[in-house]
């Protein structure tokens, strides 16, 4: 199962390259979000798959899975939602002040070093 | 932490309260809670005078990074004593003076004097330190306050070019220096200047001793304004006058004689050393007096005769070097060169200072300091006329002053210079003595120009802003006690040779048992003759100075070094400008290219360097169907994102891909993490379908064109994650340290869920800064939402 991951992850971080590397500030964030699942399951993926129970100690079973993966992918998560959020709010923001959503267009002037 | 440390850096910690006092004591010259300080320094560096004249050193040390070698070790010897003395002996009378230069209510003492205090403790640091990394620190902070003192009245462009133009030119030789520093180190294994003299002979062949010497005379060169390097100091010129008088003429432009005094015992076995030290010691001598007759600005004559004045002690401490290679009877007069250049050390100090000082007393009375407006104010300014008579034929070599004595024994080094058989001085040393005739002609022409112009001539109250009267007592104590100390000096010279000259000649060439007097009357050899051309050539050339002066219109304009600097400067900012622009293109795609480019190829070069790649299909887990599927529909939903159009498809797909990964959770045993993910996505999803609603519509021109460059970096970055998540898996180095969870979480936490036991007890804090990122997050958020004040005015003002 590792190795389906590993492709898997894989493509969800050649995706979000592809994304994030386009003009529209939405498909950008719509990149980093696509990122960041990848990031998660690629810590997980490391950690080693399905190699217990559940991580309650009330399954009083003989192995657990790993809990610290999991513990950085729940932080990450909300981390990573932080930063969705501001990042639409941001490209909200931009457009209605700068009337596009193209990165291009947001360029700084030569004149405005 | 000695006496000795608290007395280095009692300035830096003095500086600490001038600003409170400033502000608390608004109606005081802030200038008075500074003065008592220097005082005081000086006479506890007095104190040291019956240790160092019987040729003993006080060593103190302070562990500062003893694992690099690096000790604040502060030593006084006679040398080290002879310049601390002068920098809280002049220190002390340029704070008195400076209390009356600048007006209270004006000026902002506050920084002045935070900025002069940290300069005084920078150089008391330079001259008291044995250890080199400190002396270089405290180098380098002589340059950063020589930089905001040159730059304190900074509106004047003039002044923010002076100041940029000297800390360019210091701090690279101060780097250069470094260089040579660490060149030393590793051949001697020591930072210590005296474990390093201790090894002068043994590292002598070393292929690194002689860029070590040439690095560490870019450092001196620079700092002390020798040519070609000298074009910052008549710039620097544009500080305040007590700046000038303290920093550029007294101290710091002595910092690098004072390195070349103090290197020498290391480096002086080569004869490199020599003819360096020497050669543009004279050439400085040379260029800087030649151009001082040309200058019209009282300060720039005084600016290029400093220079010059550098040059004449740096080439007598060159020759003075040979002294190490002879005998006894050799010795005595190569070691009475540096004696000389000691002597004029301190000479310099009194009358430059002086002199600068009177200048600023013309500038403050009259409001200019341009020959050419000034003139006549002998009869308005009697003791200032008189100070500058003093300092001016001090400065010129006329007897009875001190410099008269110091130029005297310049001449007896420079005619000797042609008896010296190494090191090719025999068929080269004839230029030395005529160079330094022609230089001191030079010396004696600017210096009647700087006296007589202003003091003596056609008094023209037109040109000038104010009406000159005599200054202040408060300003003309200062160069008062200079100028005596010329006098008293030219009398009694010997008063100095015992206490501070010898003592110093010990630390420059020890182990030569040098015996130091000075007499006024050699009797009729060649220097008195030398003298007396100087005068009489002198007095001629000053006369028919107007039928001459063409000979300064020679030269083009445009092959002057001030040309050099200027345009090398310009063209280096055009050029990184230009090669800034081409990658900065304010593109943020651009920027993404870069950063994911630079995160294949090093991870890629990693990977084949270290050969980690492994693959390895023991210990994996069982793939079931479910799974399968799950993997299936990340693949699809990912890779159909990057071919919808729509941008509402893409954010429902953004969700499936959400969602899946969250049932992935549930099948790898991870329940918390699917809760979070179920909630996260959710909130996620309502959240993008929110602001797409805000943002503009799908025109053609945002139409998704297929890229090859994207397209190749895209798949190298999915390829070099699947081959790390590969070798990951396949490479386990250290165990899971899951065990002490399992093992401790209901003991030490009392929670049977590990996952949030680790969260919010075991790793506590990273879940408090989790939270406070989220907080920022929210913070930007409602500001963006809310606080729009600016973005309306600007879109009003469109």
């Amino acid at each position: 199962m590792e190795i389906v991951m590993a492709f898997v992850i894989g493509i969800l971080f050649m995706s979000a390259t592809y994304l994030m590397l386009s003009k529209s500030l939405l498909r950008i964030i719509i990149g980093t979000g696509l990122l960041s699942h990848g990031a998660h399951l690629l810590i997980l993926t490391m950690g080693g798959l399905k190699r217990g129970t559940v991580p309650l100690l009330g399954e009083e079973a003989s192995s657990y899975t790993d809990p610290i993966p999991q513990a950085l992918i729940l932080t990450a998560i909300v981390i990573s939602f932080g930063v969705t959020a501001f990042f639409l709010v941001l490209a909200y923001r931009a457009y209605k002040e700068l009337g596009t959503d193209n990165t291009e267009r947001l360029r700084g002037n030569e004149g405005n070093d | 932490m000695s006496l000795l440390h608290l007395a280095i850096l009692s300035p830096f910690l003095l500086a600490i309260f001038i600003p409170i006092l400033y502000k608390l004591f608004r109606k005081v010259h802030t200038g008075w809670f500074v003065l008592p300080l220097p005082i005081l320094l000086f006479s506890y560096f007095l104190s040291f005078i019956s240790i160092t004249s019987t040729h003993q050193t006080i060593t103190e040390s302070v562990p500062w990074i003893p694992a690099l070698g690096v000790d604040f070790i502060a030593k006084v010897d006679g040398l080290g004593l002879l310049f601390a003395l002068l920098i809280t002996g002049i220190g002390s009378l340029v704070v008195l003076y400076s209390i009356y230069y600048l007006a209270k209510d004006k000026e902002k003492l506050n920084t002045f004097y935070v900025y002069l205090l940290l300069f005084m403790g920078a150089m008391l640091g330079v001259v008291l330190s044995d250890n080199l990394i400190v002396l270089y620190t405290f180098w380098e902070f002589t340059s950063f306050s020589s930089f905001l003192l040159i730059g304190f009245w900074y509106d004047r462009e003039k002044s923010r070019y002076g100041a940029q133009k000297s800390m360019l030119i210091t701090v690279f030789g101060g780097l250069s220096m470094l260089g040579g520093i660490i060149l030393l180190y590793i051949m001697t294994g020591s930072f210590n200047i005296s474990e390093i003299i201790d090894q002068a002979a043994a590292i002598s062949t070393s292929p690194l001793f002689i860029p070590a010497l040439v690095c560490i005379l870019l450092g001196a060169f620079t700092k002390s304004a020798q040519f070609p390097f000298h074009i910052w100091l008549p710039d620097a010129m544009e500080a305040p006058t007590p700046v000038s008088a303290y920093l550029h003429s007294a101290t710091m432009v002595k910092a690098g004689i004072y390195l070349v005094a103090r290197m020498t015992p290391v480096f002086a076995s080569e004869g490199l050393w020599l003819w360096l030290v020497a050669g543009f010691g004279i050439v400085t001598l040379f260029w800087g007096s030649f151009n001082a007759v040309k200058q019209t600005d009282l300060k720039a004559i005084l600016a290029f005769s400093t220079v010059s004045q550098l040059g004449m002690i740096m080439s007598l401490l060159g020759l003075g070097a040979a002294a190490l290679h002879f005998d006894d009877i050799d010795n005595s007069f190569f070691g009475a060169a540096t004696a000389a250049a000691v002597f004029h050390l301190f000479n310099h100090a009194t009358f430059k200072g002086s002199l600068f000082m009177v200048v600023g007393i013309v500038d403050h009375e009259t409001g200019t300091r341009d020959i050419r407006k000034l003139g006549g104010l002998m009869n308005f300014m009697p003791i200032t006329f008189t100070l500058a008579i003093i300092g001016t034929f001090s400065m010129a070599g006329l007897p009875p002053f001190n410099g008269f004595l110091s130029k005297e024994m310049f001449f007896t080094g420079m005619i000797r210079v042609t008896e010296l058989n190494i090191f090719n001085f025999e068929t080269w040393g004839m230029l030395f003595p005529v160079i330094a005739w022609i230089a001191s002609v030079f010396t004696f022409i600017y210096s009647m120009i700087l006296v007589f112009k202003t003091f003596t001539g056609k008094y023209q109250p037109e040109k000038l802003e104010k009406k000159p009267h005599e200054a202040p007592m408060g300003m003309l104590i200062s160069p008062i006690v200079l100028a005596s100390l010329v006098i008293i000096i030219g009398f009694f010279p010997n008063i100095l040779s015992n206490s501070i000259i010898s003592p110093a000649l010990e630390s420059i060439l020890p182990n030569n048992d040098i015996d130091v007097h000075i007499s006024f009357w050699h009797g009729f050899k060649p220097e008195l003759f030398m003298t007396i051309g100087v005068i009489a050539l002198g007095i001629l050339l000053f006369l028919t100075l107007p039928k001459w002066r063409k000979v300064y219109n020679i030269f083009p304009k445009k092959l002057t070094f001030n040309r050099l600097y200027d345009s090398g400067l310009e063209m280096i900012q055009h050029a990184s400008n230009k090669l800034t622009k081409t990658y900065m293109n304010g593109s943020i795609r651009s920027y993404l290219v870069y950063i994911f480019a630079f995160f294949i190829f090093i991870l890629a070069t990693t990977i084949a360097v270290k050969n980690a790649f492994t693959f390895d299909t023991s210990n994996i887990s069982s793939i079931g169907f479910y799974e399968v599927l799950l993997a299936l529909a990340v693949v699809i939903g990912s890779i159909s994102i990057l071919f919808v159009k729509s941008r509402m498809t893409a954010i429902i797909l953004l969700g499936a891909v959400g969602y899946t990964v969250s049932l992935f959770y549930v099948l790898f045993r991870a329940p918390d993490l699917a809760l979070t993910q179920l909630v996260i996505e959710t909130i996620s999803v309502a959240l993008f379908l929110l602001c797409f609603y805000h943002l503009p519509k799908n025109r053609n021109e945002e139409r998704n064109r297929f890229k090859l460059t994207n397209a190749i970096i895209s798949i190298g970055v999915g390829a070099i994650v699947t081959v790390i998540a590969l070798s990951a898996h396949s490479n386990k180095v250290f165990d899971s340290i899951a065990e002490y969870y399992v093992e401790n979480t209901y003991t030490e936490a009392a929670g049977k869920n590990m996952v949030n036991v680790i969260l919010v007890d075991f790793r506590g804090f990273d879940t408090l800064f989790e939270i406070t990122v989220l907080t920022i997050a929210a913070l930007g958020i409602f500001a963006m939402i809310k606080l729009r004040m600016g973005g309306k005015k600007k879109n009003e003002n469109k």
